[in-house]
């Protein structure tokens, strides 16, 4: 399935195109929207806003400016921070936006247990802490090389590099 | 360009991330077109960021159809998506019926309204000019009152003034109230003066003859009563009127002496 066509016929309001994009990201964004409010329901409602807005705003999106999936990663980071930040989410129990994505693990209770820890487990064997705190800013939480470096205490030069040793990581475990 | 180099930079993990600026966006999507290499890199990175997010996905309770819910597109049934619109139509164009109606009632108000100002405009105007009679009838009363008074005052003297050679045919009446300076020159026995010339009214001492100029019979033809008053704090023994030429003269052109009256002594 090629993605360019699929996009081009999502921004001429083709319902059946749009289906397709959703079946092949919705799990990624929605899982994205989930590292950062914690709440399957929440998450799952917050990720159909994301789609709508996708809907939406197609004819803003240009291929020039950068992949399709992040384009939505980035709608649904916004959402998601949003949420986080807005009232009614600081009144319930739930303050976990220092945690990285993969706390979720833990915080998944066993009884109501959706996302696949053990996918994820053997994804980041290997991956030492600094990795998982990279990815988690860059890609989970959208920071700019800079912030990146500023939150982790490494030298701004080295985020780019440092990053591609964790992802070239991330796809050797793939291969297991 | 060195393919291998531009890939372990690193650049692409983060053009997946979205932390690039514009330009750098712009720059690795060139790159990705031209280069297929740099092309499958970018999806293999981004393989493995779908990897990572799908396994923390919340598990989708509700689906595509939440989505399409929130769209209010309906559910399934092609014919719900259309019904709205066919719906918006009839409206669509009462809204254009209506607006069209109140342009039309708009234009109607606005040549009324022209007619109403028009209208308001000639009966102002006809106003005004019965006020400018009533107010012109005030004055002439007014005048013939002043005269009436005159006429009526005991210290009032009246002096006929008889027609001269050049205008046997004249005659003239002087009311002069000698307590106010004012003379009343009553000139309806004389003719229309030629154009170019004009009535002079002269005071006159008569041993020896000197005339003081007592004024002009201004609009002689336009006045209607013919009566003119004039200032005359002069002891004068005689009044005369003489043609002049317009503007009036220094001194009477005797020649031109229409008329002359003595006054009586009292």
């Amino acid at each position: 399935m090629d993605l360019e066509p699929l996009v081009e016929r999502l921004q001429q309001k083709d319902l059946s195109a749009f289906e397709k994009l959703y079946g092949m990201y919705s799990e990624n964004i929605c899982g994205v929207i989930n590292t950062i409010v914690r709440n399957n329901d929440l998450a799952e409602e917050i990720c159909q806003d994301v789609f709508v807005k996708v809907w939406n705003n197609a004819e803003s999106y240009n291929s020039s400016k950068g992949r399709f999936f992040t384009w939505v990663l980035n709608i649904a980071r916004n959402a998601a921070i949003d949420e986080v930040r807005s009232k009614s989410y600081k009144n319930s129990k739930k303050n976990l936006s220092a945690d990285y994505f993969v706390s979720i693990v833990a915080d998944d209770s066993a009884v109501d247990s959706s996302i696949d820890s053990i996918g994820l487990t053997k994804l980041i064997k290997g991956l030492k802490e600094k990795c998982i705190q990279l990815i988690d800013v860059l890609y989970f939480k959208g920071f700019t090389q800079k912030e990146a470096s500023e939150k982790l205490e490494i030298p701004l030069g080295t985020v780019k590099t440092r990053n591609r040793s964790c992802i070239s990581q991330l796809r050797k475990n793939m291969q297991l | 360009m060195d393919e291998e180099k531009y890939i372990a930079s690193g650049v692409l993990e983060l053009y997946v991330a979205g932390s690039l600026s514009e330009e750098e966006n712009l720059e690795v999507y060139n790159n990705a077109q031209k280069y297929p290499k740099i092309k499958q890199e970018i999806e293999e990175i981004e393989g493995s960021i779908l990897a990572v997010t799908k396994t923390l996905s919340p598990g989708l309770v509700d689906g595509f159809d939440g989505v399409k819910r929130k769209l209010a597109i309906g559910d399934t049934e092609t014919e719900v998506v259309q019904m709205p619109k066919k719906e918006v139509n009839p409206i669509w164009y009462v809204g254009w019926a209506a607006s069209l109606l109140l342009i039309a009632g708009l234009v109607w108000m606005y040549t009324q309204n022209q007619d109403l100002k028009s209208q308001i405009k000639v009966v102002n105007q006809t106003n005004s000019q019965l006020e400018q009679q009533i107010a012109d009838s005030y004055s002439s009363l007014e005048k013939s009152q002043e005269l009436l008074e005159t006429l009526r005052d005991q210290n009032g003297t009246v002096v006929a003034l008889g027609g001269q050679e050049v205008a046997p045919e004249s005659y003239a009446k002087a009311y002069w109230n000698k307590s106010e300076e004012k003379v009343y020159i009553d000139a309806k026995g004389l003719p229309e003066p030629p154009d170019g010339f004009v009535y002079q009214v002269w005071s006159l001492k008569l041993d020896p003859l000197i005339p003081t100029s007592m004024g002009l019979l201004v609009d002689f033809v336009s006045d209607e009563n013919k009566v003119f008053a004039l200032a005359n704090p002069n002891d004068t023994e005689a009044f005369g009127i003489t043609l002049e030429p317009a503007g009036g003269s220094e001194s009477p052109t005797l020649e031109q002496l229409y008329t002359l009256g003595v006054v009586s002594s009292s």
